[in-house]
């Protein structure tokens, strides 16, 4: 084990890209993830990397376009608003096969929201967000170590599958302090050479970087020859943790900050000795369906909790289908849901199952 | 046999899809040309708009890379910021610059990108099929101006160049036409000192051209011209408007 240091979630992630090789870095101030231009304004000059203030998040996502496109690899972070304003430059660079990594450090919405932290962009991140047929690999961090050790993971998923991947944290973790390791990792060695970043012609045909296809035909097999490597990822990526879901009869899923405090009501549950288990998914695109499925096997039961008005449980209740009753409880706008409230939860679903 | 004129090699061998007497093939030559002449073809990559220009990554030899509508100088911000050594130019339409991607040109300007924009400005939107531009001249009939553009009601055509000279980041800024052979030389120079301008690291640098749409506009291709000398030019006068004070 290294050295721990306590940090902010929001430094943690920006030193984080550092280690990973990040020389860019393009954003626009919004609550609750200041930290990290901040931090990258003095961090990146040291480092000889790329420290730019865009003046609005569409300038700023299509600047990681353009890095991106130089070979580069590039950062942005954000919060809800900022993220829908990105969603143009995100769309075009699923399109194009761009690397890069967008940080959202998500808080309560619709339009202007709140600032406090939320869940209630799951949809935006793992279903689309912009136009087109498209996915995003989404990590969903609980703690800020984990939110390190995603962040630098993501730049050998974006490069190995030249797709922007997305850190969807919260404003509880972006503003948290927790010990941590900052444990540097090399770029991945069977990264594929970026032979296609447009740099100048030398000696080469010029590269092309477009997501421009007139011809219907053409869009039709560049979306298929798309929709290949995303079934790649679903093969390949998929992350999850479980906890006391073996003879768990009620089996938590929650993701991020949310997971921590499902963690809790489990805790209190089990002194209770009510069977309660936790599944936690990771990746949230691609989604561990049939994880889910096999650690929930044995449930009589399925609560998921969420940040959002019930948004992850679409896809939990795509897991399970009909097997089991797939029950939610959420809180919203920035609101978190308490220990106390889940397993208040937990005591109605059991007396009423049983 | 001696050679006297020939494609420049920074220019693709392939056919356009411009109109007949639309001027964009003499900008993209003449482009072409200032990149030969510079030898900085292997370092250069162009940004294309959305707009009639779209495609000109297929009709220049060298990177290229096509944005989203009016980002190309963000986008070109990226790459020059990550690659400073690469000769970053993009091309860009009246309503992909003035009007969807104002804020990135003012901003890319304000910074003192060391990019070169070239801007077209035919005064309308001509690929989706001649509608009302930033730049169209009051009076002037398109798909959304039926009657004629009514600064009272679609307000006043913008002067990019006069705008975007008032920024300190902006190094050297000009408008020019190719209505004849004298302005297109004109026009050449003038390119010729947007690319030197980013070469020596002064700045942000932007070359305006008066261009003709013969298609939407409902002329013949020597009409058009015509009204590029008789029209345009009185709203938009050509010239220099900003060069880089001298040191010392």
């Amino acid at each position: 084990m290294g050295e721990k240091v306590l940090m902010k979630g929001n430094e943690a992630v920006a030193e984080a890209a550092i280690m990973a090789g990040c020389r860019c870095f393009f954003g626009y101030p919004i609550t609750p993830q200041n930290e990290i231009p901040e931090y990258m304004s003095r961090r990146m000059p040291e480092v000889g990397g790329v420290f730019l203030q865009a003046e609005s998040e569409v300038a700023g996502s299509n600047m990681v376009y353009g890095a991106a496109c130089a070979g580069a690899r590039v950062m942005t972070t954000s919060s809800s608003p900022g993220i829908s304003l990105m969603q143009e430059a995100i769309s075009y660079m699923a399109g194009a096969e761009l690397p890069c990594v967008v940080v959202n450090i998500v808080r309560g919405g619709p339009g202007l929201g709140g600032i406090q932290g939320a869940q209630s962009d799951y949809f935006q991140a793992t279903k689309g967000g912009g136009h087109g047929d498209y996915h995003l690999l989404v990590l969903g961090p609980s703690t800020v170590q984990e939110l390190v050790d995603l962040t630098m993971e993501a730049f050998d998923l974006a490069d190995m599958y030249r797709n922007p991947v997305m850190i969807l944290g919260d404003a509880i973790l972006g503003q948290m302090m927790e010990p941590v390791e900052m444990r540097k990792r090399p770029p991945r060695a069977d990264l594929p050479p970026k032979t296609w970043a447009t740099t100048g012609a030398a000696g080469r045909p010029k590269n092309v970087i477009t997501s421009l296809y007139l011809d219907p035909a053409k869009l039709e097999k560049h979306n298929l020859r798309l929709a290949e490597k995303y079934k790649r990822m679903a093969a390949e990526e998929v992350r999850y943790a479980t906890h006391m879901t073996e003879d768990a009869d009620v089996v938590l899923v929650a993701y991020g900050t949310t997971a921590r405090i499902a963690r809790a009501a489990l805790d209190r549950a089990r002194e209770r000795g009510l069977r309660v288990g936790l599944f936690r998914p990771i990746s949230l695109w691609p989604f561990p369906y049939e994880a889910l499925a096999t650690a929930a096997a044995g449930a009589a039961h399925v609560l998921v909790v969420e940040m959002s008005l019930g948004q992850m449980v679409e896809d939990v209740r795509l897991a399970l289908g009909e097997t089991k009753p797939v029950h939610f409880y959420g809180r919203t706008g920035g609101m978190s849901p308490s220990p106390r409230e889940i397993l208040d939860d937990i005591v109605k679903i059991v007396e009423r199952g049983a | 046999m001696q050679k006297v004129f020939g494609r420049p090699e920074a220019l693709a061998d392939v056919p356009t899809h411009y109109c007949p007497g639309c001027t964009h093939g003499i900008i993209h030559r003449l482009i072409a040309e200032v990149i030969d002449e510079l030898g900085v073809r292997e370092r250069t990559v162009g940004i294309s708009p959305v707009g009639c220009a779209v495609l000109a990554y297929d009709y220049f030899n060298c990177d290229f890379v096509e944005a989203s509508h009016g980002r190309a100088p963000a986008v070109a911000t990226g790459i020059k910021r990550a690659s400073p050594n690469s000769v970053v130019f993009t091309y860009q339409g009246d309503g992909d610059l003035a009007s969807i991607g104002a804020g990135e040109i003012v901003h890319a300007a304000s910074r003192g990108e060391k990019i070169t924009v070239i801007f077209v400005n035919n005064a309308i939107y001509g690929m989706t099929g001649g509608q009302m531009a930033p730049t169209t001249l009051p009076g002037q009939k398109t798909t959304t101006s039926p009657r004629g553009r009514d600064p009272e009601v679609a307000g006043h055509p913008i002067r990019v160049c006069e705008l975007l000279s008032s920024l300190s980041g902006a190094a050297y800024i000009a408008r020019v036409s190719v209505t004849s052979p004298a302005n297109v030389a004109k026009a050449r120079r003038a390119v010729k000192k947007a690319f030197e301008t980013q070469l020596e690291g002064k700045g942000f640098s932007l070359v305006e051209f008066l261009s003709t749409c013969p298609t939407n506009w409902g002329m013949t291709p020597v009409e058009a011209l015509k009204w590029v000398d008789d029209k345009m030019a009185v709203y938009y006068p050509l010239g220099e408007y900003t060069r880089v004070p001298e040191v010392g």
